[in-house]
């Protein structure tokens, strides 16, 4: 049964966040809005993987 | 209305239901909370089935509600058994009664229809626990309850509205990490600083000198309950292998978030610790400071939710990253309001 746990996790030294959803997909935002976005558009994020920002 | 039903809900501290009628609007339900002579609490729609007299401006007899307009007379379970001039008691003359449920010394109530399951109400467990003293209070916010639930679920603000009593430089600068448990209904909010100032609050409270290490841990549980579990210990003071934290300081820092009415608010504040427990000048200390601490959220909440009342509908608010957990939380009430 996968877990329904999402996280966003500050990156250390940036601005950025980093969500990672319950699939194990990962993303980096700008801002908070942007990575709800994101993490609540599972299952369809799935091709945004390495869409995020470097 | 705006709040999520079918919910269990913070009515009152379990010592303010006694002998006396006590009258609490309840997400804009009008509830009068007493205590029956076998020591139940029970709360009843707080209006007479007759001209919607309040009863709590009634009296008791017994375990019974008076009217104190034409006499309608209730028993606990909402039925009414007597009313004026006459012998016979119309069918509909029953007041609605509300589940309300003990625990943690807390009196919760049930606002809503369906399966009032106590087994949902969500836990305190330090507020009623060996090894831990309690100092609480509540204060009522003019103002909407998601402006309160916005607040503690960024804790940034308190280096800048709380300065010189939990708030220091650290705390606006310490990124965070945010988690949501869809299948809960629970929003976390860590926030781990090493190796930084104590604020006087814990500085006075603990005696700590030095340098703190400080645990910032969020757990809210929408729509009322919300728990900052803060660590604090000497700098580098870690827990051991085996997760043994006995050598640091804790406070579990509870808030019942209950609305009143669509701009109103219980704000219910608990500290309960779990050191210096025979002393009562920490007590003292820390019952006045946090009081100190939170009117200073009420009096800014206060001003929001007056400026809120003064702009055009629609008003587009910047969001950064410190609020990631307040998004969080505003989105699961909202499912919970949406789905009520």
């Amino acid at each position: 049964m996968t877990s329904a746990l999402l996280q966003v996790v500050w990156s250390p030294g940036s601005d950025h966040l980093t969500g990672v959803c319950h699939c194990g997909a990962e993303y980096r935002a700008d801002g908070p809005v942007e990575v709800w976005q994101w993490l609540l558009a599972h299952p369809d994020h799935e091709a945004s993987i390495e869409a995020g920002i470097d | 209305m705006v709040f999520p039903r079918n919910q269990w809900y913070v009515a009152a501290y379990g010592e303010e239901v006694g002998e006396e009628l006590l009258a609490r609007t309840i997400c804009g339900e009008p509830i009068v909370f007493y205590r029956t002579g076998a020591g139940d609490a029970v709360a009843l729609a707080d209006r007479c089935v007759h001209r919607r007299f309040p009863l709590s401006e009634g009296h008791r007899d017994g375990d019974r509600l008076v009217c104190g307009y034409h006499g309608f007379t209730y028993e606990p379970d909402g039925r009414c058994v007597a009313v004026p001039a006459q012998t016979r008691i119309p069918r509909t003359a029953r007041v609605p009664v509300y589940p309300v449920v003990e625990q943690d010394s807390l009196v919760w109530v049930w606002i809503g229809d369906g399966d009032a399951d106590p087994a949902a109400i969500p836990r305190a467990p330090w507020l009623d626990a060996e090894g831990w003293v309690v100092v609480r209070g509540m204060e009522p916010l003019e103002a909407r309850y998601e402006l309160l639930v916005d607040n503690l679920m960024d804790l940034s603000h308190e280096t800048y509205l709380h300065g010189g009593y939990i708030g220091t430089p650290e705390v606006a600068e310490t990124p965070i990490t945010t988690s949501v448990d869809e299948e809960a209904g629970v929003v976390r909010v860590s926030r781990r600083m090493k190796d930084v100032e104590c604020p006087p609050f814990y500085a006075n409270s603990t005696g700590i000198k030095g340098r703190i290490d400080r645990w910032q841990d969020i757990e809210y549980q929408p729509p009322c309950l919300y728990l900052l579990h803060s660590r604090i210990a000497p700098a580098g003071l870690e827990p051991a292998p085996d997760g043994d934290d006995s050598a640091a300081f804790h406070a579990e820092i509870v808030y019942g978030i209950t609305p009143s009415t669509e701009t109103t608010t219980f704000d219910f504040w608990m500290v309960a610790r779990d050191f210096a427990l025979d002393d009562p000048e920490v007590t003292t200390y820390l019952a006045e400071s946090n009081r100190t601490v939170v009117m200073q959220d009420v009096v800014a909440l206060n001003l929001l939710e007056k400026v809120i009342a003064t702009e055009p509908e629609g008003y587009q608010e910047l969001s950064i990253n410190i609020d990631t957990g307040g998004l969080a939380a505003r989105r699961l009430l909202q499912r919970m309001t949406d789905e009520s």
